[in-house]
């Protein structure tokens, strides 16, 4: 998933090979995490795929079923594998992660620390933004969990910069090996007012904390904690709103140029010259938003280790 | 931490200021954002002083700074942590006291404050400290006992920014300088919002050792976001000034690269190369579309940029990025296609812009296509979906909101952002009918 070796560059364009790991694509709601096996089938309701058939073909390409049904193969990324991974924690999802690693202000080579691990969803991004010169300490007191986590990232190929511990973070807070090396710290526990001044150690000066809560009340009591020690502290909400996209096509329209009423209010581009010309005229595409949406996921309260001299 | 340019990891290892880097300086708790650079000769203004911006050179970012009247005059000096601790919510044994206290009584008729103008200035000369004006100012109150303390703070704090303003050395990444711009010049950066910066960068899969391909028409905030990676712009005309204040080294300035389109498709001599010969002469067109909107709209407001003058520009060098794409590099990029795709070009044809690029991306390459408008990303993504050019389409609109969490002053902000534009994101999969 990642180029950790920067004479070979991150690319797709080398061949699906056993025992590579492929991200089967049905539909953009069906995805599965496969490795690829010689001498392996791959079933669902379109049929069986043999995975004979992968081998040597291109990331991104289609592939048939012995009933003419067909899937696309795509190449792992964070993204893909937050929607496929197996869940034995709720996980976050790509806008908190997205946000959480841009505030935290992750780049390669920093050192960030987190706790839980849950089920990895965010480790593996985290992985991907400090690679190749950086590292992850990722925390879970569940034995268990922790030992999925570390499964996963060997099959992911992240496992070279992330070193998962068992380690109750909230009653131990993180090891004094660490002290004064994080450049950044994320939390995900139910408690995390417990672990600030233990977080407040391992920091760096103006290092970056965050602290992920569901409920209100935990991002109060976080802030309270927190205001000793750390300064800026912000704290957001963060959503995605999907659109869905429709083409609408205009009887009356065959053939004429579209009359102005008809006309969509928001600016439109014309279309290339050359082929699809007559779909210009006669559809329209429309856009509005999907109807179902996420309202809540948790709050992400964001504060920097105050400078001291 | 040493100030060695030539460190791989500078940006990061450069927690400390130097001579000739860029800032962020955040005046009185971001009532002002300014970007500057620290040099010998370079000042501040804050009210109708010009201050010297010596003092900040070599302290840690994140240091705080006041204006302290001395013999020899007002400077920036550093407040260091004790003397900080003013603030009610900074003191962490606070308890919320009920409060019985309100504003019924309370008349503002300007009255209340019973020393002047000449009665402060008077105590300046005298060499009191901006903390003690502030202390006279409150005991020369007549009303403030009988405000809330909320209130009371309120005041405090709003004396402490006439008085005795401070200015707090912030470190500029990718964060600072996209809110600050948010903020201040919003059309510089397309409108694109903190969070849909971050979100662009994760759906295209910006990491290190990867080549992305990207269309960069918001200043170089998207080039200098995603510094990690060999960035190969499109076509030269395109402003990049936000890169300079990334502080980059040599290092990563190298990997900052431009191209043109046609550059990119054209062919040398090359027969099995049919396809690419259709693809350039579809690139000239449309570069040169895109070289009759060369004129983007120049900063009018450059003033709280201070870009550095040619002197000073000589005596700091300060690494360039940008530079042109050598043949070899254009070379390695057709061979192994570019690992993702990001697009902010609010000025181009979104559809026309990505099917010229597609074809130079490699097998399952994600992308990312921002925009303010809706329809153009409508458009493309049926386009896409038509021609079965890409999976995984999607059309989000990031929705962002800020909570003020006070003891027993809980809320989301009252001032809110509406809106941060548009992404178009997916995967670009191998057509078969065109293999």
């Amino acid at each position: 998933m990642l180029a950790l070796d920067p004479s070979k560059k991150l690319s797709f364009n080398k061949t699906i090979a056993d025992g590579d790991l492929v991200i089967v694509y049905e539909r953009h709601d069906t995805m599965k995490a496969v490795n690829v096996s010689e001498g392996s089938v791959f079933q669902n309701r379109f049929g069986v795929f043999k995975h004979s058939d992968w081998v040597g073909r291109p990331f991104g390409s289609k592939v048939y079923s012995n009933k003419s049904g067909y899937v696309y193969l795509l190449a792992p990324s964070p993204e893909l594998w937050t929607l496929v991974l197996s869940h034995r924690t709720q996980i976050l999802y790509i806008t908190d992660i997205s946000f959480v690693i841009m505030y935290l202000e992750i780049v390669p080579g920093c050192l960030v620390l987190e706790s839980g691990t849950g089920s990895g969803s965010l480790t593996t991004s985290l992985a991907r933004a400090v690679a190749p010169t950086g590292h992850v300490y990722t925390f879970d007191f569940h034995e268990q969990r922790a030992a999925s986590a570390r499964e996963d990232f060997e099959r992911t190929g992240v496992s070279s910069v992330v070193t998962v511990g068992v380690r109750d973070i909230q009653g131990k807070g993180f090891p004094d090996e660490l002290c004064g090396m994080a450049d950044a710290v994320f939390l995900d526990l139910p408690q995390p007012w417990l672990v600030i001044v233990s977080a407040a150690k391992m920091l760096k000066p103006d290092a970056t904390l965050c602290s992920f809560s569901p409920c209100i009340e935990q991002v109060q009591r976080s802030c309270e904690a927190l205001r000793m020690n750390f300064t800026d502290i912000r704290t957001f909400d963060v959503l995605l709103r999907a659109y869905e996209v429709r083409e609408v096509k205009n009887d009356s329209m065959q053939g004429h140029g579209g009359s102005p009423s008809q006309q969509p209010p928001c600016k439109r581009r014309q279309t290339s010259e050359g082929s699809n010309k007559q779909e210009s005229i006669s559809s329209t595409i429309m856009a509005r938003p999907s109807a179902e949406a996420k309202g809540h996921t948790g709050y992400l309260t964001f504060a920097r280790l105050k400078c001291s001299e | 931490m040493s100030g060695n340019q030539s460190n791989v990891d500078s940006v990061q290892s450069r927690r400390v200021t130097w001579e000739g880097c860029s800032v962020l300086l955040d005046i009185n708790d971001g009532d002002r954002l300014v970007f500057s650079r620290l040099t010998e000769n370079s000042t501040l203004k804050i009210g109708k002083k010009n201050y010297s911006l010596r003092p900040l050179i070599g302290c840690p970012f994140g240091s705080l700074f006041q204006v302290e009247y001395g013999a020899e005059g007002s400077k920036l000096s550093r407040l260091l942590r004790s003397a900080e601790v003013s603030n009610i919510e900074d003191n962490g044994d606070y308890q919320p006291v009920e409060e019985h206290r309100d504003n019924r009584e309370l008349v503002d008729n300007n009255k209340a404050q019973s020393l002047s103008g000449e009665d402060i200035e008077e105590l300046r000369r005298q060499g009191a400290t901006g903390d003690e004006i502030i202390e006279a100012l409150i005991a020369n109150s007549a009303t403030f006992e009988k405000k809330t303390a909320f209130s009371q703070e309120k005041y405090r704090l709003k004396k402490q920014k006439k008085y005795a303003p401070r200015v707090l050395l912030r470190r500029p990444v990718a964060r600072s300088i996209c809110e600050t711009y948010f903020t201040k010049y919003p059309a510089r950066i397309g409108f694109m919002r903190v969070d849909t910066l971050s979100l662009l960068l994760s759906m295209a899969n910006v990491a290190a050792n990867s080549d992305i391909l990207v269309v960069d028409m918001v200043g170089g905030l998207l080039t200098g976001s995603g510094y990690v990676c060999n960035m190969y712009l499109e076509s030269s005309p395109y402003p990049m000034d936000i890169v300079r204040m990334f502080n980059f080294g040599d290092e990563i300035c190298k990997r900052i690269v431009r191209t043109s389109l046609s550059d990119l498709c054209s062919v040398q001599n090359d027969p099995s190369e049919q396809m690419g010969h259709d693809v350039s002469a579809t690139a000239n067109s449309s570069n040169e579309q895109m070289c009759s909107h060369e004129t983007l709209t120049e900063p009018s407001g450059m003033e709280e940029i201070a870009l550095p003058s040619e002197n000073e520009v000589s005596k700091c060098k300060i690494p360039k990025a940008g530079d042109k794409a050598s043949q070899e590099t254009i070379d390695l990029w057709k061979a192994n296609g570019f690992s993702s795709l990001i697009v902010a070009a609010p000025e181009l044809d979104t559809w026309n812009t990505v099917k010229d690029l597609m074809p130079h991306l490699s097998h399952s390459a994600p992308f990312a296509i921002y925009h303010q408008y809706l329809q153009p990303l409508a458009t493309c993504m049926h386009r896409l979906q038509s021609e079965k050019m890409a999976v995984g389409l999607q059309i989000s609109e990031p929705w962002l909101r800020e909570y003020q969490v006070l003891p027993s002053r809980t809320h989301p902000c009252m001032q809110m952002s509406a809106f941060g534009g548009y992404i178009l994101s997916g995967v670009k999969i191998c057509n078969p009918e065109s293999a």
